[in-house]
């Protein structure tokens, strides 16, 4: 199946049914994945992927994908050693590194960025996260971790915790989730709540967002909580950071309230916010979410591809 | 000692009829059906501080059937061009412009606030890319119209109607400074 657009930058990007396909396909990569060997899928493609922003996962599983799929990945490895830093606008960036690929995967600190180098570029952009804006295929792993586990991405009690004004994770997931259902919780402490205008567009499309503080009131009905960390490195100062560090974590004790079924789900990395305890619990499902985020690129870019 | 705060007057109807409250200008551009309270600043991102001398009359809070109270600028000797017509826009959705020739209305046009605005004005999210790129021309989408808030097209942030006038107002100071 072909992707209506030719870049993935927004979750809104992709139709409801794309998304059920595009996570279908990521279940079927899982022989390759786990096959040791390499697929001719991709063979003699090229990926390039431009990271602004450190990443271990997005960019490891990426080009692992490639890989499997047995295309190829080219790299900058410090973007700090190139181009960039003689002043290079990222639009000539792009029409310089589109020579050289047949994808573009991109991480960018400004928010837009990917949806720039969409309009600039011939080849396909994959949004690998743009500032506090999008992070589509982190959604579509989510989703498929979800789907998984709950065996449905409908009828749902999705809970949010932690930082959900800079965490982009949550912002394309919260656009993604209330497609299947008709309510999401906020938890978040005071000064990240989710921002005004993602809860108004939420709401414009009659969905429920429902703000607390209560995490432990409101834990007993949630299938999922998304956990996130407070990312230090988008405040202002340190001292606004040290207002809400360490406000809030996952632990046994607390999860003694929660559904025996609840998926614990949270981007990674953690700092403090889930204790190490819960990893061998049922509820843990942020290892799960690695795997997946493997399967979900291979099926991302075999489809933008066309393969 | 605080002022003794006195009842505003009514603002009687502009009636030119009984009582002729703006001049008629021989040349130029009258705004008409300005938000109320709006005149001023319509001057100020016309960069018409009168310093330079311009013929300009304006009334303001004046009674009108389509918007109850509402502001008019006669600016004398100058027709106005379609990128300031559009920044009129961004603050005075309702307002009409005439354009005055020998006395008589040359070409009468109500502004419209497009569906779509590019390069009026900067996105407010200060981490968006266009404010960081070179080369980069804002775009959004119009989210609202009366007041207009706008919605950008790269990082899907609002610049909210306060956001707008403040930086067509600052951009003004700027031209006339220069």
């Amino acid at each position: 199946m072909k992707l209506r657009s030719q870049n993935l930058v927004s979750i809104d990007d992709l139709t409801t049914e794309e998304i059920l396909t595009i996570i279908d396909r990521a279940k079927k990569m899982a022989p390759i994945a786990r096959s040791g060997k390499v697929s001719t899928l991709l063979q003699g493609r090229i990926l390039a992927t431009l990271f602004y922003e450190p990443s271990t996962r997005t960019r490891l599983s990426f080009e692992s994908a490639m890989a499997r799929l047995g295309g190829t990945t080219i790299s900058v490895a410090d973007v700090s050693s190139s181009s960039v830093a003689k002043g290079e606008t990222l639009a000539d960036t792009i029409r310089t590194v589109e020579n050289y690929c047949d994808i573009i995967v991109l991480r960018h600190p400004q928010e837009g960025a990917a949806r720039w180098a969409a309009e600039v570029a011939r080849v396909p952009i994959v949004n690998a996260g743009d500032g506090s804006g999008h992070h589509p295929t982190q959604t579509l792993l989510d989703l498929m971790t979800i789907q998984e586990s709950q065996g449905r991405l409908n009828n749902l009690n999705v809970g949010m915790l932690g930082d959900l004004r800079f965490g982009r994770t949550v912002h394309s997931l919260a656009y993604a989730i209330t497609r299947f259902n008709d309510r999401i919780y906020c938890i978040a402490p005071e000064g990240l709540e989710l921002p005004q205008e993602i809860a108004a567009d939420l709401k414009a499309r009659g969905k429920q967002v429902i703000q607390t503080r209560d995490l432990l009131g409101i834990l007993p009905q949630l299938d999922v909580l998304y956990v996130t960390r407070i990312q230090k490195e988008r405040f202002p100062s340190p001292a606004d950071y040290a207002r809400v560090g360490g406000s809030y974590r996952v632990d046994l004790a607390l999860l003694e309230h929660a559904k025996p079924t609840l998926d614990v789900l949270h981007p990674l990395p953690r700092v403090d916010e889930i204790a190490p305890e819960v990893d061998q619990t049922k509820h843990a499902k942020y290892f799960a979410q690695m795997f997946n985020g493997l399967l979900v690129r291979m099926a991302v870019l075999s489809m933008l591809l066309e393969a | 000692m605080t002022p003794k705060r006195t009842k505003p007057a009514q603002t009687p109807a502009l009636d030119v009829s009984k009582e002729l409250r703006i001049q008629k200008i021989s040349a130029g551009t009258v705004v008409d059906h300005i938000t109320a309270g709006y005149a001023l600043a319509v001057l100020q991102i016309l960069g018409i501080t009168g310093a330079n001398g311009e013929v300009v009359s304006i009334a303001m809070n004046v009674q009108s059937q389509k918007l109850g109270k509402m502001d008019v600028s006669k600016v004398e000797g100058r027709e106005l061009t379609s990128d300031e017509i559009n920044r009129i826009a961004m603050v005075a959705p309702n307002a009409t412009i005439n354009i005055i020739r020998n006395y008589e209305v040359h070409q009468k046009q109500r502004i419209t606030v497009p569906d779509h605005v590019e390069g009026i004005v900067r996105c407010a999210n200060p981490s968006c890319i266009t404010n960081r790129e070179r080369g980069i021309t804002s775009r959004f989408a119009v989210v609202e119209r009366t007041p207009v808030t706008l919605r950008c097209n790269y990082c899907q942030r609002v610049t909210s109607h306060d956001n707008i006038i403040a930086q067509l107002l600052g951009k003004s100071q700027q031209l006339a400074q220069q």
